[in-house]
């Protein structure tokens, strides 16, 4: 699968990736790489097998269920602690809303 | 300080040769003067660590048992929450991120007596296989200061080769722990998914990512994994099953065993790796196991099948990185569009981008079907393989890498070359089940090998027997 330097905009696009001029040349030669060895999983017959999305082996049904108990949250402070910008109890960031 | 173990520690505790205080201002001073040989830790924690050592002395003045890992110095990948203490995973994106919580396997290890003295150097997010890709510059290999310690828990191995810390703990998602364990030639351990908690380990790809210890031998390795496991109801996949006596393990005889190699993996491997994977067959053979052949047919398609479900799952959980909660913010954040976008373009490295850039790919409209859906197939194929398996053996015997540790730089540029190096170690992470590498010799330059041992969902026991035989072989 070869991949056009239109197509490596379109999925930084989706990334939120900002991508250079160069990274971009770069990302068209290497995912092309990857993405031709990718396509090998077109020969392996999947007919009738259920994907697997998560590891499976032999549980209990409510297994993953815990009981509902109350826990103290983190608080506001210690929430917003590492924000790059914040006040007033809130992150902060550029004005979304135009006028 | 390079030849304690967890037995020797507790010893000289109880004979009161130092104290918990003592013993960890010693291995605090040794890991300053050492660490730059290897920039294994990017940051000791001597604060946090004297206050546990503290409390480790003191129950022992009153008489109480410190826990199964009292006064043990341990180091923690910088991939896992350190409450108060810097956590970067090896990203400039983290630089400055000081997590509010901790980890529950850090809470645990604490609980046991553990002392955490510093975080270990990484591949960012846990992303390489040679600690390469750390914005905090690489790690040299300990054993060969030239060569790398392998990734993505390349510092986590390199301490505990080093000697600036009893045990550490790694993260594996694809072979982070068991690769670098191999080329410093320590013992390393990704147990069954599930079986440690998740909480507070910073996501890579949710249904691979594990949490896993370093040890310089297998018991020590196992008390380690005992005291970390067992159900958090914090993290919903961790499992119910019994942890059971782990550090106890491996004195069992493992006469009669059965173990099967896999032909699809011995015929890619090559030279000295292939010689002394052989060699350590042998060793099985004659410690009275039955070694017989068995076939993993879909493992030709295990490459493709991991870095398809990883980079997927990792675009997802890199997403969290706009901008806004995490410590980095681009300073063109004119818009909110070009905070998000020149943030994530200047804090994430090379490697990061490139798999972000895969994950989305794969995921996105009209890719989906063929690449994402198809791989979570063939994923179950894999899984099916071992399943087969071990109705058949006890325990499967492989490589952990096609070669020793590489040089510096020399596959730097490659991408898909370094991926094709985790061919061994992926099938086991993508079937969720306990592996491990344990030390089989060393090449004609010195260069460690590690086997690889592979069991059944939560055979863990059966695993440490194994290596504990082959470790006094």
């Amino acid at each position: 699968m070869k991949l056009t330097d239109k197509e490596v905009r379109y999925v930084a696009n989706l990334a939120n990736l900002a991508l250079t001029e160069e990274e971009v040349a770069r990302m068209v030669h290497d995912l092309g790489g990857i993405l031709e060895h990718m396509d090998r999983l077109a020969e392996i017959d999947t007919e009738g097998v259920a994907p697997m999305a998560q590891v499976l082996y032999e549980a209990g049904e409510t297994a993953t269920l815990r009981p509902d108990v109350e826990r103290a949250p983190l608080g506001n402070e210690l929430a917003l602690g590492n924000a790059p910008l914040a006040g007033q109890g809130y992150f902060k960031v550029p004005k979304v809303i135009e006028r | 300080m390079t030849e304690h173990s967890i037995d020797s520690v507790r010893d000289g505790l109880k004979r009161k040769e130092f104290s918990a205080v003592e013993f960890t201002r010693r291995a605090i001073e040794f890991a300053e003067r050492e660490n730059p040989k290897t920039n294994a830790y990017l940051m000791l924690s001597p604060e946090r660590a004297l206050a546990a050592a503290g409390r480790v002395d003191e129950k022992i003045a009153a008489g109480e048992d410190p826990g199964p890992l009292g006064g043990v110095p341990v180091a923690v990948k910088d991939v896992i929450l350190t409450k108060g203490i810097r956590t970067t995973c090896g990203s400039k994106l983290l630089a400055n991120y000081i997590p509010p919580y901790d980890a529950t396997a850090v809470e645990r290890i604490e609980a046991a007596g553990g002392v955490i003295i510093g975080k270990t150097n990484c591949d960012e997010f846990a992303m390489g296989s040679s600690n390469e890709n750390s914005a905090f510059g690489p790690v040299r290999n300990p054993v060969a200061p030239d060569r790398v310690p392998g990734g993505s828990s390349g510092g986590s191995a390199a301490v505990v080769a080093q000697g600036t810390a009893v045990v550490s703990l790694g993260s594996d998602t694809g072979g982070s722990i068991r690769q670098p364990a191999s080329f410093c030639g320590i013992v390393g351990v990704t147990p069954t998914y599930g079986r440690v908690s998740r909480y507070g380990l910073v996501a890579f790809a949710s249904s691979l990512d594990h949490i896993g210890p370093f040890a310089r031998n297998v018991k020590d390795a196992a008390t380690l994994l005992e005291v970390i496991a067992g159900r958090d109801p914090l993290d919903s996949t961790s499992a119910e099953a019994p942890v059971g006596n782990l550090a106890g393990a491996g004195t069992g005889d493992v006469r009669g065993m059965k173990l099967g190699v896999p032909v699809e993996y011995m015929k890619h491997a090559t030279g000295e790796t292939a010689e002394l994977i052989s060699q350590g067959i042998e060793s099985f053979r004659r410690l009275g196991c039955e070694v017989r052949e068995i076939s993993l047919p879909a493992t030709d398609y295990a490459i493709a099948t991991y870095y398809i479900i990883a980079t997927a799952e990792a675009s997802s959980n890199l997403a969290r990185y706009d901008g806004v909660r995490y410590t980095f913010r681009s300073a063109k954040s004119d818009t909110l569009a070009g905070m998000y976008q020149n943030t994530r373009d200047e804090g994430f490295g090379a490697e990061v981008k490139r798999r972000i850039m895969l994950g989305t790919y794969v995921l996105s409209h009209g890719y989906y079907d063929a690449y994402y859906l198809k791989a979570q197939k063939v994923r179950a194929l894999i899984a099916r393989d071992f399943t087969r398996a071990f109705g058949n053996v006890d325990a499967v015997i492989a490589p952990v890498s096609p070669f020793p540790a590489f040089r510096l730089g020399e596959k730097v540029d490659d991408p898909m070359a370094m991926y094709l190096s985790d061919i061994y170690t992926i099938t086991g992470s993508l079937a969720g089940i306990p592996c491990m590498s344990v030390p089989c010799g060393n090449t004609s330059e010195g260069l460690p090998v590690g086997m690889q041992i592979l069991c059944n969902h939560f055979d863990e026991s059966k695993m440490f027997r194994l290596a504990s035989a082959f470790e006094r072989r």
